[in-house]
């Protein structure tokens, strides 16, 4: 799966460009009215254009789970998504959890089980453990293992990850 | 990736003619296997029609007492679907079986049949493959084809159809709606997609002005009869080697109607009714699953890597029936 070298990208230059787009994206609880050019994915809008570098690029394939972002509640890959496409819709990153000066409680407790080691993969964790709960659908640690299958932990820190989506899973429960 | 122009679609006549209106125009649904492949420049539209505004996001009943799935209902809310759960717990399963919990949040069910093989060189534009350029040849035959299929290949092509769903829809015996310049129609499914032949670049009886609206799922949903076998190098988040999505109507031990559709062995979900009537009065015997499993495989051509998906989809087929039998005991 190799990309074009450099060069042979300069077509997309010398055309005109077609015009950008007026999208409106609650962000983090903020409306935000921006102009996109229709080939900007939502990850790279959300890194390069409004610096919210929280949510991370792994494989820009929809392959590894690191640019999860919560988009009216549900995770999706903000890498396969186009931002045009998400006009008007509520998107929830790693930035928009923490409330009051408090880390949200899943935050919280992949600090308490030491459940990263370079980080890298975890806003997508953490996102992604919040869109699980949101489903309601993991019953047993299996369903866990499964439903957490798209986000990549290259450090493997599969087993402490596990027990943080359990204890999660608990919580929200327990309410 | 290449630049292109956006438009979004606010009814099905306006999203046909919008595709219609320039050669080089695709819809966008959720977007996860386009996108994935104009990144890589595999596909290079010049226009996007973004579809998921239509209102084709629900399910029904029909009036033959089947569901009808809007085309852009996503994988994830199909599957969890109360009705498709308890009615046509083979396609939750079938759904559930493929890709991952973000995937299936974006992905639709009309995305789904349309998307693309997974074949290796048909991704790397650097090597020759008539699917992604007509006329170029076909590096897989003579390359690493382990994932490739066994039935119904060609000389110019032996990809295989990547959809778990679509294996599923095949034993269901689903219907495709439809919308073009040229108005509605209804396919059968297992006319939708195609073998490759000599036109391997197009993988489904789709017209490129036709949009998908719906699937409509038949009454009768082999509930009680039912598996879908997924076999892959790991067991979550990996297309399939070979899978199976079986389904029995039984008597007692007397089978009435059996499905079988394969997956992961062909250009299309691959079912024959021949051989599933094979079934038909006899005993749910392990041996007649094993009869049914040669019948299938008639035929099968290995190109080396994958000479093993002939026996593993003989003992697939045959694992699956037997799960499909089996389930009352487990209930
Ligand atoms: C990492 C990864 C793993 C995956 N694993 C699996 C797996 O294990 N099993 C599996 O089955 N799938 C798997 N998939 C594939 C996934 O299921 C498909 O990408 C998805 O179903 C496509 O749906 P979409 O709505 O996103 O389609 P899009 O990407 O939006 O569109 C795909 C194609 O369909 C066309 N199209 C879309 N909607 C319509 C319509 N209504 N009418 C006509 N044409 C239409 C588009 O023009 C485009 O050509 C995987 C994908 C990824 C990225
Ligand atoms: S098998 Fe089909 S998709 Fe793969 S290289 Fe050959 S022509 Fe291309
Ligand atoms: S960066 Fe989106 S899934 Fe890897
Ligand atoms: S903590 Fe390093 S990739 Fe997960």
């Amino acid at each position: 799966m190799k990309n074009k070298p450099e060069h042979e990208n300069t077509e997309t230059a010398s055309l005109s460009s077609p015009p950008k787009e007026t999208v409106t994206l609650h962000i983090n609880g903020e409306a935000k009215q921006l102009e996109v050019e229709p080939w900007t994915s939502l990850l790279d809008l959300l890194r390069d254009h409004l610096n919210l570098t929280g949510t991370k690029k792994g494989c820009d394939h929809g392959q590894c789970g690191a640019c999860t972002v919560l988009v009216d509640g549900k995770r999706i890959n903000s890498c396969l998504t186009l931002a045009v496409m998400k006009d008007g819709t509520k998107i929830t990153t790693i930035e928009g959890l923490a409330k009051d000066g408090e880390l949200h409680p899943v935050q919280q407790a992949f600090i308490d089980h030491d459940a990263f080691q370079c980080g890298y993969c975890t806003p997508g964790q953490i996102c992604s453990t919040i869109g699980l709960i949101n489903e309601g659908k993991a019953k047993t640690l299996d369903d866990i293992r499964d439903l957490m299958s798209g986000n990549v932990c290259r450090c493997g820190a599969y087993t402490n990850i596990v027990k943080v989506v359990q204890e999660a899973l608990e919580r929200s429960q327990q309410r | 990736m290449r630049s292109f122009t956006y438009t979004r679609a606010n009814d099905v006549a306006n999203a046909v003619d919008e595709v219609s209106a320039e050669k080089e125009s695709k819809f966008i649904a959720g977007g996860t296997n386009l996108l994935d492949l104009m990144k890589i420049q595999v596909e290079r539209p010049s226009h996007l029609v973004d579809i998921t505004r239509l209102a084709l996001d629900t399910i029904e009943e029909t009036a033959e007492g089947g569901l009808r799935l809007g085309a852009l209902v996503t994988n994830a809310d199909t599957a969890y679907h109360e009705q498709v759960e308890k009615r046509y717990p083979l396609l939750s399963h079938a759904i559930l079986a493929g890709a991952t919990a973000q995937l299936r949040n974006m992905a639709t069910d009309g995305g789904n049949l349309m998307q693309r093989t997974r074949c290796y060189y048909f991704y790397d534009t650097d090597t020759p493959c008539n699917k992604r350029e007509p006329g170029s040849g076909c590096s897989a035959i003579n390359g690493y084809n382990r994932d490739l299929a066994i039935l119904g290949t060609s000389e110019h092509c032996i990809a295989t159809h990547p959809s778990d769903m679509a294996v599923a829809l095949a034993a269901l015996e689903a219907n495709v709606r439809v919308t073009g310049k040229a108005g509605e129609r209804v396919i059968p499914f297992s006319e939708f997609h195609r073998l490759p032949g000599d036109t391997p670049h197009i993988d489904t009886n789709l017209k490129p002005d036709e949009i998908i609206t719906a699937i409509d799922l038949p009454a009768k949903g082999f509930a009680d009869h039912y598996t879908y076998l997924k076999l892959r190098d790991r067991a979550s988040y990996a297309f399939a080697l070979v899978s199976v999505a079986a389904a029995l109507d039984l008597d007692g031990d007397t089978v009435k109607e059996a499905r079988v559709a394969l997956g992961g062995v062909a250009h299309k979900p691959w079912r024959i009714p021949e051989a599933e009537a094979l079934l038909k009065g006899k005993p749910a015997t392990r041996e007649n699953f094993q009869k049914v499993a040669e019948a299938y495989v008639q035929g099968a051509k290995g190109y080396g890597h994958n000479d093993f998906k002939i026996e593993l989809a003989k003992r697939a087929i045959v694992r699956a029936l037997l799960q499909a039998k089996e389930m009352e005991a487990k209930l």
